[in-house]
C-alpha cells in the first residue's frame, strides 16, 4: 500500500497525487514511469513519474481519469492509499548538452514532460517549452515549466488562453524562428504522430515518449509492442522514448483505440 | 547423499520389509492402474473449476499397492528434486498419509503443485518397473496430489519446526517456482530468506500462467503459507535491479542472491500483421484471465473473440486454448506447426484441450495475419507443412508444401511459441556473465554465476522449461550456497 500524501486538482478530469514510494523516489530518472494499481481487483496502469522528491520519499504522478480505474485513482484522497505501486520502469531519457532543447508537450503529457524539461536545462540547454491543450483549464504545470524554460509558447485549441491553434502552430514558429537541436515531445499519440512530421521536416532529431497499454510493465506481455524502424519494440522495457521520426504512429494509434 | 542414504535405509525398517511380504509382485502388478476423476468436459468448459478431481483414499492405496518397491528404484533418479519415491507410495499403501507427506516435504517445497503440473510421465513414471512389463507405472503423480492434498485438507501439517536462525541473510529475486523452491530448503538450514517478487502476487508463472483449472490458485497460496511460516519473507512490488540493486542487497547485508526472474519475455514469429489488434501473447492473454481477473471480477479487459486461433503445441498453448473455451469462443483452433506427435505439451493437456472441443491444426503455420480496416486481426493466412529430416532436437523438421496456403477467418490469435529470459535483472548486474539468449550462464552443477555471490535458475537459465526443473534448479543452488556460505 502506498499512501497518497498530497492531492491538487488541475482540472476536473487531472489530478495531481503525490504519494509514498521511497524506495521508487531514491532510484527513479527523468523518462521513468510506475505501474500503479487500485483496488484489490484493480487493474495495472502505467503513469509516467512527474517529479520525485527523495528527501520526503514521494513520487508525484499527474493522472487523467479517462476510464474506470483512472477514474478510481483521481477519486483517492490524502490519507487514503493505492494498493500497489512498482518501479521505476523504462528506460531514463538520456539528457546531454545539445545546444537548443524543444520540450513540446500536450495536456496531461505536460506531466512527464516537465522533470526532462528541468533535466535538459541543468545540463546546460536553452530550452524552449509549447504547452498545448483544448482549453485554457488543461494546460498545467505552467510555472513550474516556466522555471526552467528560457521561453514558453502556449497553445489551446479554443484561444481560450496563450495563442489560439494546434500545438505544431507553436512548434512551427519556434523552427522558424531559431536553430533547434533537439526535440522531445509527450503527449497524445496522435499530437507526437503531427509534432514528429513537423521535426522531420526541419531535420531536428525528435524524442517521443510514448503510452502505450500495458499489462505487467516488465516485458512480460508485450500489449506495449511498438514499430520503430520496422522493427517490433516493447515499449515497457526499450522505451518509453523511441525516436519520434521512425516510430509507426498510425500503428499505435490503432492498438490504443482498439484495446 | 543423505537422500541416498534415507531411501537405502527406509527401505529396510520393519513395516516396509512387512509390507511387502505382504503381497506378492504378481498380485501386484495385476492391479489396474487408476483413473483420475475428471469434471465432465461439457460441463468443465462453462467454468473455472479444478478439472482433475483427485483420486480418493481407497483409490491411493490401491495404486500404492501396485509399485513394487523395488531394490533399487529408478522412479527417483526421473525425479529432479529426488523425492523418496517408494518411501511415500509405502506410506500410502498402509494408510499413514501424514507420513507419505511428510516424505514428500522432505525433498519438495511444493507437492500439492508438483502432482498437478509435472510431466510425471516423462519423469519419474517413465523410469517405473511396470513399463518393462508393459504395465501402465504406478500413477505417482497421483498419489503425490493425493498426498499433499491429504495433508492440507487434514490440517495435518507437522507443526512447522521453524529451524533456529544461523542469522545469515540471502535474497530471493522471483517468487515463481525456482525462487520458492530454494527459499524453502533455505529456510530448513536457518537462513533469514527474503523472497522478491515484481508484480502484486507471490507464486510467478504458478499464478500468471497456470490457469485455475488446472492449478487452483489456493493449493499455491497454501504453499507459500507454509513456507512463512518457515520464517521466509516475502516483498512484492520490488523489482531488483530497478527499485533495490543487488548492490544495495549487498550492503543491506544479503550474503548470497539466488536470481530465478523467470522467461517472461514472449516470442513472436516476425511475421506480417503481428502487430493487429487481436493478435497477443499468450503471456497477456492469461495474465489478463490469471492474474488480473479478466472477464471474472476483475478491472482488467480482455479481448474476448468468436473464432480463436491458438498458435503453439506446448502446454501454454494448450492452456490458453483450453482458457479460450471458457471464455466462451466458439471455435479454438490450435495452429501447430509440427505433427500431433512432436507436441512438446503433455499428453494429458493435448486429452483434455480435444475433449473441451478445442480443433487442432497440425502441420500447419501461419505466415500473415490480415486486419480489417480498423486494424483489427480479421483472418490467418496458414501455410500447409509436411516433416522433413530431424532438427538440432531430435524432431523431424517441419517444411511448407509449395503453394498450400488457406486463409482462415479468426478474430483473436493467441501466439504461444515460447518465451526468452527476462533481460532486466541480469541486464542490472555489473559483470554478470548472460549468453547470446540472454540467459544468465551458470555452472551445471551448483548454479552459481560469473559472480561469485549470485546464483541463478529456472527458465532465466534454462530460456523456457518447467516447474519441477526449475524447483530442481533452486535445490541444487541452495545446497551449494550453504556450502559456500557455511
Amino acid at each position: 500500500m502506498n499512501k497518497i500524501v498530497s492531492k491538487q486538482q488541475f482540472s476536473a478530469a487531472v489530478t495531481k497525487l503525490v504519494v509514498e514510494a521511497p524506495l521508487i523516489a531514491r532510484s527513479r530518472r527523468a523518462g521513468h514511469f510506475v505501474i500503479v494499481r487500485c483496488g484489490e481487483h484493480g487493474e495495472r496502469i502505467p503513469l509516467t513519474i512527474a517529479d520525485a522528491d527523495p528527501a520526503a520519499g514521494t513520487i508525484t504522478l499527474v493522472v487523467q481519469a479517462v476510464g474506470e480505474s483512472t477514474r478510481k485513482i483521481c477519486a483517492l484522497n490524502p490519507g487514503e492509499a493505492l494498493t500497489d505501486v512498482v518501479g521505476p520502469l523504462g528506460q531514463a531519457t538520456h539528457i546531454e548538452r545539445y545546444g537548443t532543447v524543444l520540450c513540446c508537450g500536450g495536456g496531461v503529457g505536460v506531466a512527464p514532460l516537465l522533470p526532462i524539461i528541468r533535466a535538459m536545462k541543468a545540463a546546460g540547454n536553452r530550452v524552449v517549452s509549447v504547452l498545448a491543450g483544448r482549453t485554457k483549464d488543461l494546460i498545467i504545470l505552467e510555472d513550474e515549466v516556466r522555471a526552467s524554460s528560457d521561453d514558453v509558447i502556449i497553445m489551446t485549441d479554443d484561444g481560450s488562453y496563450g495563442q489560439q491553434g494546434l500545438v505544431t502552430v507553436g512548434v512551427e514558429q519556434v523552427l522558424q524562428r531559431e536553430q533547434v537541436d533537439y526535440c522531445v515531445t509527450i503527449g497524445p499519440a496522435i499530437m507526437m504522430k503531427f509534432v514528429a512530421l513537423l521535426t522531420k521536416k526541419y531535420e531536428v532529431p525528435t524524442e517521443a515518449s510514448l503510452n502505450a497499454i500495458m499489462v505487467d510493465g516488465t516485458g512480460m506481455c508485450g500489449a506495449c509492442r511498438v514499430t520503430v524502424g520496422g522493427r517490433t519494440r516493447f515499449v515497457c522495457v526499450e522505451g518509453p522514448e523511441f525516436d519520434a521520426h521512425q516510430i509507426d504512429f498510425d500503428e499505435l494509434l490503432m492498438r490504443l483505440k482498439n484495446n | 547423499m543423505d537422500e541416498t542414504n534415507d531411501i537405502i535405509q527406509s527401505r529396510d525398517e520393519q513395516w516396509r520389509v512387512g509390507l511387502r511380504a505382504s503381497r506378492s509382485p504378481k498380485e501386484r502388478t495385476a492391479i489396474e492402474r487408476v483413473a483420475m476423476p475428471q469434471l465432465d468436459p461439457q460441463y468443465r468448459v462453462t467454468c473455472n473449476e479444478e478439472v482433475n478431481q483427485g483420486i480418493t483414499a481407497e483409490q491411493a492405496m490401491r495404486e500404492a499397492t501396485r509399485c513394487l518397491d523395488c531394490n533399487n528404484p529408478q522412479c527417483v533418479t526421473g525425479c529432479p528434486v529426488g523425492i523418496n519415491i517408494p518411501k511415500f507410495i509405502k506410506n500410502i499403501e498402509r494408510g499413514d498419509f501424514a507420513q507419505a507427506a511428510a516424505t514428500l516435504k522432505q525433498t519438495s517445497s511444493l507437492p500439492a503443485v508438483c502432482g498437478r503440473v509435472c510431466p510425471q510421465e516423462k519423469q519419474c513414471e517413465s523410469h517405473c518397473i511396470h513399463l518393462k512389463m508393459k504395465h501402465p507405472a504406478v500413477a505417482i503423480g497421483y498419489l503425490e496430489r493425493f498426498a499433499a492434498d491429504w495433508q492440507r485438507e487434514h490440517g495435518a501439517e507437522e507443526a512447522v519446526r521453524r529451524p533456529a536462525s544461523n542469522g545469515i541473510k540471502v535474497a530471493v529475486v522471483g517468487s515463481g517456482p525456482a525462487g520458492l523452491s530454494f527459499a524453502g530448503d533455505m529456510a530448513k538450514l536457518g537462513y533469514e530468506v527474503t523472497v522478491f517478487e515484481a508484480l502484486h502476487e507471490i507464486g510467478g508463472v504458478l499464478k500468471y500462467g497456470i490457469p485455475e483449472f488446472r492449478l487452483p490458485n489456493a493449493i499455491v497460496d497454501h504453499e507459500i503459507d507454509g513456507l512463512r511460516q518457515m520464517g521466509v519473507t516475502f516483498v512484492k512490488n520490488c523489482i531488483i535491479g530497478r527499485t533495490v540493486t543487488v548492490d544495495e542487497l549487498c550492503q543491506q547485508g544479503f550474503k548470497g542472491v539466488f536470481v530465478a526472474s523467470g522467461a517472461g519475455f514472449p516470442r513472436f514469429m516476425d511475421i506480417p500483421g503481428e502487430n493487429l489488434s487481436g493478435v497477443m501473447s499468450s503471456n497477456e492473454y492469461l495474465t489478463r484471465i490469471n492474474l488480473m481477473e479478466a472477464g471474472r471480477g476483475g478491472d482488467t479487459p480482455v479481448l474476448r473473440g468468436r473464432v480463436i486461433a491458438v498458435v503453439g503445441g506446448g502446454n501454454t498453448a494448450m492452456d490458453s486454448a483450453r482458457t479460450a473455451r471458457r471464455m466462451g469462443a466458439e471455435r479454438v483452433i490450435l495452429v501447430y506447426r509440427r505433427s500431433e506427435a512432436e507436441m512438446p505439451a503433455r499428453l494429458e493437456e493435448v486429452g483434455h484441450a480435444k475433449e473441451e472441443g478445442v480443433e487442432f491444426m497440425t502441420l500447419h503455420n501461419p505466415v500473415e495475419y490480415l486486419g480489417d480496416d480498423r486494424g483489427r486481426v480479421r483472418a490467418m493466412r496458414v501455410q500447409r507443412m509436411e516433416l522433413g529430416e530431424p532438427d538440432a532436437s531430435g524432431r523431424r523438421s517441419p517444411v511448407p508444401v509449395e503453394g498450400a496456403v488457406e486463409d482462415i477467418a479468426v478474430d483473436l490469435v493467441i501466439v504461444a511459441v515460447g518465451v526468452s529470459p527476462n533481460q532486466l535483472v541480469p541486464r542490472s548486474v555489473p559483470g554478470l556473465e548472460v549468453s547470446r539468449r540472454n540467459t544468465i550462464v551458470v555452472d551445471d552443477d551448483t548454479m552459481q554465476s560469473s559472480v561469485p555471490f549470485l546464483y541463478a535458475g529456472g527458465d532465466i537459465v534454462r530460456g523456457g522449461a518447467t516447474v519441477i526443473l526449475a524447483m530442481g534448479d533452486g535445490r541444487r543452488a541452495a545446497q551449494a550456497m550453504h556450502k559456500q556460505l557455511s
